[in-house]
């Protein structure tokens, strides 16, 4: 039962995708390396922290893209942002059943900066304009580093996302919203504040994250493969739900300070327990909550 | 350049854009055309609320003017940089937007940008970044982040990052930078709205920032890796 | 960054049809080790690009004790390195050797 936070990008798909079927597009003898990094006399790597590919994952042929946190904390530099541009512009012209982002990355690699920046865009567009031809994008975070800045944006643009307790999902990390606003605004340093504000428990309560799984790489390739059999459509009744959920949320919770003042107002009556809960038991106390 | 100024040399046939605290709305006529015009001013930053109005405006487009182009007018600190924006989902909210003004594209919309003072990060990645064509005033700014909070990120000396700032297209957060890179199509002077009826005339119906960005020599890598990712 | 190359003869050839292997991460303290074959070169060479400069006779003696402990020719490896210890460096160079000569 391997861990998908402690397996790093390659072991992750390695554990994901079907036995034997896994091609790597731009490998890393085609050293795609930074001439960002390079310029500025920084260690660069040979797939620039991303790796790309086709394969088969329960059956389902896919195109696959993961990021290596441990490189560069994910971020996202012009090479690395083209590589999933272009993967994502290659399924409109491919039968896949969908595209698989393993997310990990603090966003835009400011080493990178304007070039950085650009790349996420791209990768924000050709995410949505491959969404509306029609193919799914499914996330999957549970990395150390989350997935934050642009990319978190790009992340709520797919069809779905799958995050396990240990990920993060947001767009300014803590330790930014430190800095520019003080200790009392949000303690970075405090791990259970982090994790009630954008941690998997707290995004799937919140409706931003579709499926909650343990930390284990076959739950994740569960969870990614249902994801994908349901299809996608971005249309405008899509976004006219979309906009009238996140309006009552806002209605609903504008008032609220803390990630359990809206779990409880959800009907949790003990939300401080709710990050000690297992898995299945949170999911399946949530449902029971929305039936009702 | 405030907004006032903006709006009435783009649309000088008329227009009714009104600033609703940080948030503009309204129409502005240029030629035969009706532009909705949908933006932000006084260095907005974008929480929630402002990114949520912004969408309600894209969705009522479309669905009581259909196919009438959108203009973005941007102005924008970036997010807003608080806890509670964070936990309500601000990243959703601009993903929102974004998946807004792709379906308002597919739906023939034409959308346009225009960054006429500031525009940085999250706050423009869900504007004018997502439009068709985006355009910048001579004397705007594109940042990633202030170059205090970047030096803090990167754990570089913030004087080697001011230097590549004055000498690197890649940091200088002048809008003639981002032309050269692709992503801003031109800085637009003198007759706006001129500029603004040729643009809603030609923009691009896909995305081509990077094959501008390689044609104009800003950005070599970006247009040759995402060919070989989509053909090898 | 530095950068450093090394030639080794005296090698066994490489099983013929080994693909191309790449083992670790480059974050800090740590390196990525690729191993290419290449076909009919009678040396072992490395490349390597290394964020610790200065330390060329270190590196000398791990590519060294490298060799001497699987002696293939035929190949090239290439590092890039973000200020990893000789021992992490000599683990990932075992463990790239073992993923390229590992039948599949």
């Amino acid at each position: 039962m391997q861990s998908y936070y402690e397996a790093n990008a390659r072991e992750r798909l390695d554990g994901l995708l079907d036995p034997g079927t896994f091609r790597e597009i731009l490998p890393p003898v085609a050293r795609t390396l930074s001439p960002h990094l390079q310029a500025l006399d920084l260690p660069a790597a040979f797939d620039d922290g991303i790796v790309i590919g086709t394969a088969k994952l329960e059956g389902l042929a896919v195109l696959v893209a993961a990021q290596e946190g441990g490189f560069m904390g994910g971020a996202v530099g012009e090479v690395q942002g083209a590589k999933i541009t272009g993967l994502l512009e290659r399924a409109r012209n491919a039968e896949v059943a969908g595209i698989v982002l393993l997310l990990e990355t603090g966003g835009v690699r400011l080493q990178e900066a304007n070039a950085g920046l650009i790349a996420v865009s791209e990768v924000i567009r050709a995410i949505c304009a491959t969404r509306v031809a029609g193919i799914p994008v499914i996330a999957a975070i549970g990395g150390q580093y989350g997935c934050f800045g642009g990319m978190g944006i790009a992340a709520a643009c797919c069809t779905g996302i799958v995050m396990s307790e240990e990920g993060r999902l947001g767009l300014s990390g803590p330790e930014v919203i430190e800095t520019a606003h003080g200790v009392e605004e949000f303690d970075s340093r405090d791990r259970a504040l982090v994790w009630r504000t954008v941690g998997g428990k707290h995004r799937f309560l919140l409706g931003d994250c579709d499926v909650l799984v343990d930390d284990r790489i076959d739950a994740f390739r569960r969870a990614i493969a249902q994801a994908l059999r349901e299809g996608d459509r971005l249309d405008l009744d899509a976004v006219e739900r979309e906009h009238a959920l996140l309006q009552r949320r806002v209605d609903r919770f504008g008032g609220c300070d803390d990630g359990a003042d809206i779990w409880r107002d959800l009907g949790f009556p003990d939300p401080e327990n709710v990050p000690l809960l297992a898995t299945d038991a949170l999911v399946a106390i949530s449902q029971r909550l929305r039936a009702a | 350049m405030d907004w006032h100024d903006v709006t009435a040399r783009l649309f000088p046939e008329g227009h009714h854009v009104v600033a609703d605290g940080d948030l503009l709305a309204g129409t502005g006529r240029c030629g035969d055309t009706t532009f909705a015009v949908i933006g932000s001013a006084h260095h907005a930053e974008i929480g929630v609320e402002l990114a949520l109005a912004m969408a309600r405006l894209v969705l009522a487009t479309m669905r009581t003017h259909p196919g009438r182009p959108i203009v973005f007018l941007v102005d924008t600190a970036g997010q807003r940089l608080r806890r509670r924006d964070e936990l309500l989902g601000l990243n959703r909210c601009m993903a929102h937007l974004a998946k807004c003004v792709e379906v308002a594209r597919s739906r023939g919309h034409r959308v346009l940008g225009l960054v006429y003072d500031q525009a940085l990060s999250g706050g423009f990645l869900a504007t004018g970044m997502m439009a068709d064509l985006c355009a910048a005033l001579p004397e705007s700014e594109i940042r990633v982040m202030n170059l205090s909070a970047m030096a803090r990120v990167t754990r570089q000396p913030v004087e080697r990052l001011a230097e590549l700032a004055r000498s690197s297209p890649v940091f200088a957060p002048g809008a003639i930078n981002y032309v050269k890179m692709g992503a801003i199509d031109a800085l637009w002077e003198g007759d706006l709205a001129a500029h603004l009826a040729a643009a809603v005339a030609d923009a691009p119906a896909t995305d081509t920032r990077r094959d501008v960005g390689q044609a104009r020599g800003g950005r070599l890598l970006a247009a040759p890796i995402a060919l070989r990712a989509n053909v090898e | 960054m530095e950068h450093l190359e090394y030639r080794f003869d005296g090698g066994r050839p490489a099983t013929a049809g080994s693909a191309a292997r790449i083992v670790g991460v480059v974050a800090s303290g740590n390196l990525e080790v690729l191993i290419e074959p290449v076909p009919g070169d009678p040396a072992c060479s490395i490349a390597i690009d290394t964020a610790a400069k200065g330390f060329g006779e270190i590196w000398q003696a791990v590519m060294a004790d490298f060799f001497a402990r699987h002696r293939l020719a035929g190949i090239r490896v290439s590092i890039n390195d973000a200020g990893a210890t000789p021992a992490i460096v000599a683990l990932r160079l075992d463990q790239a050797i073992e993923e390229f000569t590992r039948k599949r």
